[in-house]
């Protein structure tokens, strides 16, 4: 018998779902004006999918994981984020 | 002294109590339960149990029988020791996270008091409850008597948490029959119920930790790892059958009282014929089959005890042979209009030798009926028309003939 996994059952540890790349489901996408960002975090806090990143001076999303569901826009008080469709 | 504490002694206990005592001599970490009739007592058995002192476990009380489930997924991730109780509707609230704890393959251990499933309403003894849900994952044991659910507690734990098998497990007794009937109980002491569990201090699973964190139910693609999962999920079902054989006899001999494993048989050597049953009614079945064996007539009786997964070559060991087997039902299936241990039965009258035997069902102690002596003798009469040849329904409904 050919197994892949080396569980009894549908368990992982946090690294394995990791290969799943969640931004293929993205239909728009996070665009982050960096000079207007404040850095003030409340994108990474409500982020649902933790894939909001700091990059130095801003901060950005991950676009492997993020799905685009457009929380981090709603919730950025200096409207730094804009969302964007996915040219398809 | 406490009051409650009767570990070491013989006293006269209904199966609520009786089973309580089984949860006590188990130590679990963590109880969840909501109460519903019939399985009420077991469960207010258990608060006195911790208000006295004897028991160390965190008791939640949740708002509903899915949320306890919930808890004790969670609390079986940690790498708890669980227990829980529910009956007909409570179980059926329960659904959804009792299909998660068998798909997780999480060890818990749950009771269930059986009660008739509504509609019609009635809040009375059946196993439709439990029959309803056996092919949701759980390997499920039903009881025959109070002792047997006190005993069967500590072995489902052992076959629970078993490394080979991580699968959860239903001890299925009648409401009101077994768990309101008092019978005398021979309760273990602590030291006994230790040592029969000391080999699962060995057994190792995968445990969540703020350390070292893991995902439980994890969206499951490929196909090919999903299906890899059901395999293995069936596989441990398999191998569950021959390892509660291993438990029961390590059980008799510990503590003298042995159950039979998978099925019992009961008088079964020589029978020409054999009734098939399946909870608290073998009782009674087995009074009218020692009466009848007084008369010279070659009748036995096997008991499912484990009914999920089916003791299928225990079966096909035990009925090789025989003229007509009589199965009484106490549950109904509507897809093939009989009972669903006649259903199980006929799936495998292919796997016996030629001729086979013939295969009668009697539909009984529906809706909270006793299934009386009288009824039983009923079964063996028709059972023996059979094996002569003569004639008999698919199916018969005892008290509608």
């Amino acid at each position: 018998m050919k197994f892949i996994s080396k569980f009894e059952g549908p368990w992982s540890t946090p690294a394995e779902p990791l290969d799943i790349k969640t931004g293929e489901w993205r239909s728009q996408r996070p665009l982050t004006r960096g000079e207007k960002c404040r850095q003030c975090g409340w994108c990474f806090i409500f982020c649902p999918c933790g894939c909001r990143k700091e990059t130095g001076n801003h901060f950005t999303a991950d676009l492997d994981y993020c799905k685009g569901c457009g929380v981090c826009a709603r919730v950025c008080p200096a409207r730094a984020i804009a969302l964007v469709r996915e040219e398809v | 002294m406490p009051t409650m504490d009767l570990r070491g002694r013989t006293r006269v206990l209904d199966g609520n109590r009786a089973g309580a005592y089984g949860v006590l001599l188990a130590k679990p970490d963590v109880i969840a339960s909501y109460p519903i009739t019939p399985q009420t007592p077991m469960l207010e058995t258990i608060y006195k149990f911790e208000a006295e002192g004897l028991l160390d476990a965190e008791m939640v009380e949740p708002e509903g029988e899915n949320s306890a489930m919930g808890v004790l997924i969670g609390a079986c991730a940690a790498g708890g020791r669980t227990f829980t109780a529910s009956s007909s509707q409570g179980l059926s609230f329960m659904n959804d996270a009792y299909l998660l704890a068998a798909g997780n393959r999480f060890p818990i251990v749950m009771a269930v008091g059986m009660r008739e499933q509504v509609s019609p309403h009635g809040v009375v003894a059946g196993q439709q409850d439990a029959v309803l849900v056996k092919d949701h994952g759980w390997i499920q044991l039903y009881m025959e008597s109070c002792q047997e659910i006190l005993d069967t507690m500590l072995m489902a734990y052992r076959l629970s948490e078993d490394s080979d098998v991580l699968l959860p497990v239903n001890v299925c007794y009648e409401g009101f029959f077994l768990s309101h009937h008092s019978q005398r109980v021979e309760i273990p002491t602590q030291e006994q119920a230790d040592r029969f569990l000391a080999p699962l201090k060995e057994m190792k699973r995968p445990i969540w930790s703020l350390d070292e964190p893991m995902v439980f139910s994890s969206y499951t693609v490929p196909a090919e790892l999903f299906t890899e999962y059901r395999y293995k999920a069936c596989a441990a079902h398999q191998r569950a059958k021959e390892k509660f054989d291993e438990i029961d006899r390590e059980f008799g001999r510990q503590f003298g009282r042995s159950y039979g494993g998978q099925i019992e048989e009961y008088r079964t050597d020589d029978a020409e014929i054999v009734i098939v049953s399946m909870g608290c009614s073998t009782g009674t079945a087995k009074v009218v089959v020692d009466k009848k064996r007084d008369e010279g007539l070659k009748v036995g009786l096997i008991k499912i005890r484990m009914f999920r997964p089916s003791p299928r070559e225990r079966l096909i060991k035990a009925l090789n042979g025989k003229k007509a087997i009589g199965v009484i039902d106490r549950n109904v299936c509507y897809a093939w209009n009989c009972g669903h241990n006649f259903i199980e039965l006929k799936t495998l009258l292919s796997d016996l030798d030629r001729p086979v035997p013939k295969l009668v069902d009697f539909i009984g102690g529906l809706g909270g009926a006793d299934i009386t002596a009288l009824q039983v003798e009923r079964v063996i009469d028709r059972t023996f028309a059979a094996a002569r040849g003569e004639e008999q329904q698919r199916v018969i409904w005892l008290s509608l003939e």
